[in-house]
């Protein structure tokens, strides 16, 4: 007899358990999105090397870009983006605890004090810092590139 | 699922938090724009005059090279997992690990390459 470790036991998983629930199915669509992250990359790579390439590349990129095929990608893309991009800043106060250092919590009104759940910056201005600088990136960005010709 | 810790992994995941936030941040309205609002022609396209100007821009090549490098790691991070998790392959981990990584490396370097040659 050949003597062999015990191994811990473990029960079989069904290759596609992520199909058995909703919860579970919206957990790997959150995970897959990160596939729409690199497109969106390589998308925004194929434009700068067409940019790096002169006026006739560029013009020859709006048209690949314009086919209904690739519409449709990107139409699919910034869905999956959305929703990375709300998932991930929901997220953040679970992931990230913001304390107020004692001595500030010493001199601050009792009013606030009472409104910080053990000391914590509360999450829901964790969340909301996230929105407010999603807005105002996306704003510079687009303002640069429509206005950055006028 | 067995996997070995590795002094690397923390910095694997540090990648993919950082590169979370800046494709969560940046990648929405860049694919917006160019993705969807000016394929489907309701505003026009900027001139290649000033989209050149502005890409080629020291700093705006920084972001850009700092937004792309590090959605290419959260990619690399989140997609080992989710295959690995989502096909029940953990015994492959080495393989998916070394096209994921790698791929996030020949895609930084062709980001470099890119923003250079502007």
């Amino acid at each position: 007899m050949t003597a062999t470790r015990p191994r811990a036991y473990r029960q079989a998983v069904p290759r596609l358990w992520w199909l058995r629930r909703r919860s579970y199915l919206l957990f790997m669509l959150r995970e897959l999105s990160c596939v729409f992250v690199a497109w969106a990359v390589l998308f925004l790579l194929l434009l700068l090397k067409a940019v790096g390439n002169g006026h006739v590349d560029y013009q020859r990129f709006l048209e690949w870009a314009a086919k209904p095929w690739v519409i449709a990608v990107n139409v699919v893309a910034l869905a999956f983006l959305v929703f990375h991009a709300v998932t991930w800043f929901n997220l953040a106060p679970k992931a990230m605890v913001i304390r107020v250092p004692k001595q500030m919590l010493a001199v601050a009104p009792k009013a606030i004090v009472r409104r910080l759940p053990e000391g914590r910056v509360p999450g829901w201005l964790i969340v909301a810092q996230n929105y407010i600088a999603w807005v105002c990136v996306s704003a510079i960005v687009a303002g640069l590139v429509m206005w950055s010709g006028s | 699922m067995r996997r070995r810790t590795r002094p690397i992994e923390p910095f694997l995941w540090l990648l993919f938090s950082a590169g979370g936030v800046l494709a969560a941040l940046f990648l929405p309205v860049v694919l917006l724009l160019f993705g969807v609002a000016y394929p489907l022609g309701g505003i026009g396209p900027p001139t290649y005059q000033s989209l050149h100007a502005l890409a080629a821009h020291a700093l705006t090549r920084v972001v850009i090279f700092s937004v792309c490098v590090l959605s290419l790691f959260h990619w690399a991070h989140r997609f080992r997992f989710t295959l690995l998790h989502g096909l029940q392959i953990g015994r492959l981990d080495r393989v998916v690990s070394m096209f994921c990584y790698d791929g996030a490396l020949v895609g930084s370097l062709a980001a470099l390459v890119v923003l250079m040659r502007l």
